[in-house]
């Protein structure tokens, strides 16, 4: 087997908004087909630093380079590479679901499409309700579709930030089932997560940011269990 | 670039989908125009001649005050659920969502124009003889000049606080040349008077467009960037 090359690389990435630094000096890589979780308290710039890899925000100063490329704002080659899944749905509620796949998917030039929507929602359990519009869905509903939404063009990697919020026990586990697929896939995943036991259970690497700075990093081996994670994570977020 | 124009294509077909059944903001756009045609009709006496001077000026009241209807919604539907950022993490150039607008909400307020200029026409007992493809011509160049500008300011203000003050205050100023050109021009096509009166006027408006398009296009990257 070849060695596995590096999916995204960050170098020195800082991002400053008005007076503020939210990211310093992150520099980070995630392997081809490796699943790293970020963790941190809130406020910490995890969000902000997954925008700023979307492309969403221009770094102050650094270099993100994904599967090769540079990101820059206009570069629509890395943006079809990637499946975002931010704090919002990014979903029209006036539309059906499947109206909103369609619209989605032909931006983002997806084959098959009809068909793929159509498997989509079936496996996020929303094809019964394939053509009510949204705008009654209950949250979690929103968060399968949002899913389905991300995972449509098959995106190299995926970055899903807190994917499990609002999800019931059964789409939890299909939200697992799913990343550990496109993880056998060979989809490298980034995630953010509060949920200790979803990051214990999916990710191969976890980092923790604070204040805007990765603290430390883990792999999680098999010997090491989630009491020790989480001890791990306090210690590690008390002294930094 | 093909590329552009497609997903402009499906951006506009969203929304023009969405207006369609909801009707929502098109039947607002129409009430409007229809009430303003209604009062100026009983504020000046239909059988006085002096009447057929505020035509000109009424077609374009109505364009533009039924249209920045249009356009305060058009960026403000895009933030429900942030959409607008999942169009910006979408794998399009940032123009295709500048033209996808353009498109949208010039068909809204053409679909407006439809109903409401007959109107006009109607109840100020005016009997249309000229020229259809010279009025036609001019309306097109007027309201596209609007919308281009209109659009390009309401993405500029949806994020700013009172968006909906805002854009006409914005608006309104830019807009004053290519009024003025559109009211002359269609003044002269109405009253029969030599079509040749009305061509510099729509050469004005026909450069108008070219320069603010242009110029719009390439700067919209910069409103949908973020800091
Ligand atoms: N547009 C902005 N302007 C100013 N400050 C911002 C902006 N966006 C984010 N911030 C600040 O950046 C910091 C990090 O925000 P971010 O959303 O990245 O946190 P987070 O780690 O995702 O938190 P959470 O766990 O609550 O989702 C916060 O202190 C926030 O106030
Ligand atoms: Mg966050």
């Amino acid at each position: 087997m070849k060695e596995l090359e590096s999916m995204l690389e960050l170098k020195n990435l800082t991002k400053v908004i008005g007076e503020k630094i939210i990211l310093r000096n992150i520099t980070l890589t995630l392997r081809e087909g490796e699943t790293l979780a970020v963790i941190g308290p809130n406020g910490a710039g995890k969000s902000t630093f997954f925008k700023c890899t979307v492309g969403l925000l221009q770094p102050s100063s650094g270099e993100i380079i994904l599967d090769g490329e540079a990101v820059k704002k206009k570069s629509a080659a890395v943006k079809k590479k990637i499946g975002f899944l931010g704090h919002e749905s990014f979903l029209y509620s006036n539309m059906t679901p499947l109206e909103n796949l369609r619209f989605y998917g032909k931006l983002f030039k997806v084959r098959d499409l009809e068909k793929k929507s159509k498997e989509l929602l079936k496996e996020v359990g929303l094809y019964l309700f394939r053509d009510t519009p949204i705008h009654s869905f209950s949250r979690g509903m929103l968060q399968r579709l949002a899913i389905a939404k991300v995972l449509l063009p098959e995106p190299k990697i995926l970055m899903l930030d807190e994917p499990h919020t609002g999800l019931d026990q059964e789409a939890v586990a299909l939200l697992n089932r799913i990343i550990k697929e496109k993880q056998q896939g060979g989809t490298s995943i980034l995630i953010i997560s509060h949920d200790f036991e979803q990051v214990h259970a999916l990710a191969d690497r976890v980092a923790i940011l604070k204040k805007g700075k990765v603290v430390d990093t883990i792999e999680l081996a098999q010997h090491l269990d989630l009491q020790e994670m989480k001890a791990w994570y306090e210690k590690v977020v008390k002294e930094a | 670039m093909t590329s552009i124009f497609s997903d402009a294509l499906t951006i506009a077909g969203k929304d023009l989908r969405n207006e369609f059944k909801s009707k929502q903001t098109i039947g607002m756009m129409v009430i409007f125009s229809a009430l303003v045609i209604l009062v100026f009709s009983f504020a000046f006496d239909p059988t006085n001649n002096m009447v057929r001077a505020v035509i000109p000026g009424l077609v374009w009241v109505i364009t533009v005050f039924a249209g920045i209807l249009g356009l305060n919604r058009s960026f403000i539907s895009e933030l429900e659920n942030d959409s607008l950022t999942g169009l910006r993490s979408a794998p399009i150039d940032p123009a295709s969502i500048y033209l996808g607008k353009v498109l949208a909400n010039f068909t809204l307020v053409a679909v407006v124009q439809l109903i409401s200029i007959p109107v006009l026409f109607i109840l100020f007992g005016y009997r249309f003889t000229s020229s259809y493809f010279w009025f036609i011509l001019i309306l097109f160049a007027g309201t596209l000049g609007f919308i281009i500008v209109g659009t390009f300011l309401s993405a500029l203000s949806a994020n700013a606080k009172n968006s909906e003050m805002l854009l006409p205050v914005l608006l309104l100023p830019l807009l004053s040349p290519l009024m003025i050109a559109a009211v002359q021009a269609t003044r002269i096509v109405l009253e029969n008077e030599e079509i040749q009166n009305a061509v510099s006027w729509l050469q004005l408006m026909a450069a108008y467009d070219l320069l603010f398009f242009g110029a719009c296009f390439i700067l919209f990257e910069f409103l949908m960037e973020g800091s």
